[in-house]
């Protein structure tokens, strides 16, 4: 129903998922992916459109806690745990280059 | 009381003898930290223990443990004992040991989640699970093995190497609570804690001959539960027997504020109708997961289950659920789709393993490509590929009508019965390696427990007998699942009680023969 997967649809799912996968990896992966797929394509075979998709078992709704103030983490605490940890804040690569 | 008496009791009995003072918490923790450091496999030195790397673990040893917090274990026994000769009313399980699965954080404590991504974590906050264990003043032991994100079925896909089954040290334990089973199975601790998105508790309790149960959903917080797949995540207790697993659900159901899919009804005593038997009661057996494929040996077991209860006054009934069937294929799209979401949040920037390149996304990739193993890396491809455009219809949204389906199924079913059952697996506990090639070959072990989990009702496993593999080694043990309603957790306790009471199955992986088992330690004569 969806068509057999190919190497470029896996090398663009792992795109979207930010995994750096290899040449390698993408052709092992590829047969295992579409073996999955065509088991889990069942699915199609039942359900049908006027069926409500079920996304959570108890359906409860708009949970939120009262809006009063509570502690929440230290940032040193969490900060302790970050690869990159710079003047109280994440560090990471360079995301917006210079004018050139 | 000898040490060996002592890692042989369960809780309850543990419960009764340090409140009558015949043994302290202290030795009660050191009995289980010395039969951890005799046959985990673990460098018993220090306040905190690790595991020693898998290729220097011996054929002998469990691999239960990832890390053993002796130091803090031992001082939280020095303090219940102090409060106890103080006159101090402590809870019903106080001083009783337990192992926690590494899905669930501990302050202080490393929380690998079995992966190279999270080695090294260290939690800045306790799980509300953890946090409810303190205040009931039950003893940590450690963090135990499991499946890298509790993603798998036999604890193999641990990047920390396998646990080992404590009936046969060949085979795996189950997964992804894998490390847990074993650990109570082993004698190592009296109690643990698993948890279960597809069967990752009832799965390993019927491979290692123990108690599991998967609560309702939302009866047990997730705070501090390192999430897979939310809306099917559910942590949950094991135990040699019933009684004691449900007085450790006792202690870890609640409502917590800190969990927006928490059930905010009030939870059902579980002890109040542990003893009531199944007379009268109807049970329904359902078609489609007893014939999914069963080995000859444990459908024997599973159809000997059914006349005792039977015998024992239940009315036994057929009963099909119609899309049971589908409920496999449902949840490999379903829980890989949320876990591809879910762990997006391990991206290299805010904790977890990171890889430098020189953009943010090339950081991104190539930490998430170093920190996550295969099956992991698999689950998020496909749960990606089923979220993405052009596939969410027929992938994601198709599964989740078919958990609509088999929701409305079982409400049919317990119309007309109180409870359902079916085997835990369709077989024995397999051989290490046996199934780490083929993934969907793997898959297949949670058919019978994934369509409970879809539709978020309790079910439990409680072991029905032993059985030969189809190689003819063994015996092994074999699980019978039982399910009930939404929030009637209390029915499978009490079905559960009615079979242990009749079988007297005993719990001690070397009292039944095989070559390759860990016995349990047992009472000696005159103690416990």
């Amino acid at each position: 129903m969806t068509g057999a997967l190919r190497e470029d649809d896996v090398r663009h799912v792992a795109a979207l998922a930010r995994l750096d996968l290899d040449d390698a990896e993408i052709a092992a992966l590829t047969p295992q992916l579409a073996a999955i797929l065509s088991y889990a394509e069942q699915v199609g075979e039942v359900a049908a459109d006027d069926v409500e998709p079920m996304t959570h078992p108890l359906g409860l709704v708009d949970v939120l806690r009262d809006d009063v103030r509570a502690p929440g983490l230290r940032a040193d605490d969490v900060l302790a745990a970050a690869p990159d940890p710079q003047q109280g804040r994440f560090g990471v690569p360079r995301i917006v280059e210079e004018d050139a | 009381m000898s040490d060996a008496a002592l890692t042989g009791m369960g809780a309850a009995a543990l419960a009764d003898a340090l409140r009558a003072r015949e043994v302290s918490t202290r030795e009660v923790v050191d009995a289980h930290l010395d039969r951890i450091a005799r046959h985990d496999g673990v460098d018993a030195d220090g306040d905190v223990w690790h595991a020693r790397p898998s290729e220097e673990l011996g054929r002998d040893e469990v691999h239960a443990f990832l890390v053993v917090t002796a130091g803090s274990a031992r001082a939280h026994a020095d303090d219940i004992d102090r409060r106890r000769v103080a006159g101090e009313d402590l809870a019903p399980l106080a001083g009783v040991p337990l192992a926690l699965k590494d899905v669930l954080t501990m302050r202080g404590v490393p929380t690998t989640c079995g992966s190279r991504m999270l080695e090294g974590w260290v939690p800045p906050y306790d799980a509300t699970v953890t946090r409810w264990l303190r205040e009931a003043d039950v003893v940590v032991l450690g963090k135990t093995n499991m499946d890298e994100f509790a993603m798998g079925s036999s604890t193999e896909n641990s990047a920390f190497g396998p646990t080992r089954n404590p009936w046969d040290l060949d085979r795996v334990p189950g997964g992804s609570s894998g490390g847990s089973a074993a650990a109570v199975a082993a004698g190592m601790a009296p109690l643990a804690i698993g948890t279960d998105t597809g069967g990752s508790i009832r799965q390993p309790a019927a491979f290692t001959g123990i108690v599991g149960a998967k609560p309702t959903y939302g009866a047990v917080s997730r705070h501090g539960l390192v999430a897979f797949a939310s809306s099917l995540d559910q942590a949950g207790p094991f135990a040699r027997d019933v009684t004691d697993t449900a007085l450790l659900q006792m202690v870890l159901q609640g409502h917590d504020p800190h969990d927006a899919t928490s059930d905010p009804m009030p939870r059902a005593d579980l002890l109040a109708t542990l003893r009531d038997g199944v007379a009268g009661l109807r049970i329904g057996v359902v078609e489609e997961l007893e014939s999914a494929g069963c080995e000859p040996g444990v459908r024997t077991v599973f159809l000997d289950a059914i006349a005792t209860l039977e015998r024992l006054g239940a009315t036994i009934e057929r009963v099909s659920l119609p899309h049971a069937p589908y409920g496999l294929p449902a949840y490999y799209l379903v829980a890989p789709a949320e876990a591809s979401s879910n762990l997006a949040r391990f991206d290299g920037v805010r904790y977890g393993l990171r890889v430098d390149a020189p953009s943010a996304e090339a950081m991104n990739a190539a930490s998430r490509a170093a920190g996550f193993g295969p099956e992991v890396r698999r689950r998020i491809m496909i749960g990606t590929h089923a979220l993405s455009s052009g596939y969410v219809d027929a992938y994601y949204l198709q599964a989740a009508r078919v958990r609509t389906l088999i929701a409305r199924d079982y409400a049919s079913a317990f119309a007309h019965v109180d409870v359902l059952v079916s085997p835990t697996t369709p077989t024995v506990p397999f051989r290490l390696g046996e199934r780490t090639d083929d993934p969907l070959a793997m898959y297949r072990s949670d058919v019978a427990t994934v369509p409970a989990s879809l539709a978020g009702i309790p079910a439990l496993s409680v072991p029905a007998g032993t059985a030969e593999a189809e190689d003819g080694s063994g015996p092994l043990p074999v699980g019978l699942q039982i399910m009930a309603p939404l929030r009637e957790d209390a029915r499978n306790y009490r079905v559960a009680f009615a079979l242990e009471q009749a079988l007297r199955l005993d719990p001690d992986p070397g009292a039944h023969g095989g070559p390759r088992a860990l016995p349990l330690a047992r009472p000696q004569g005159g103690a416990g």
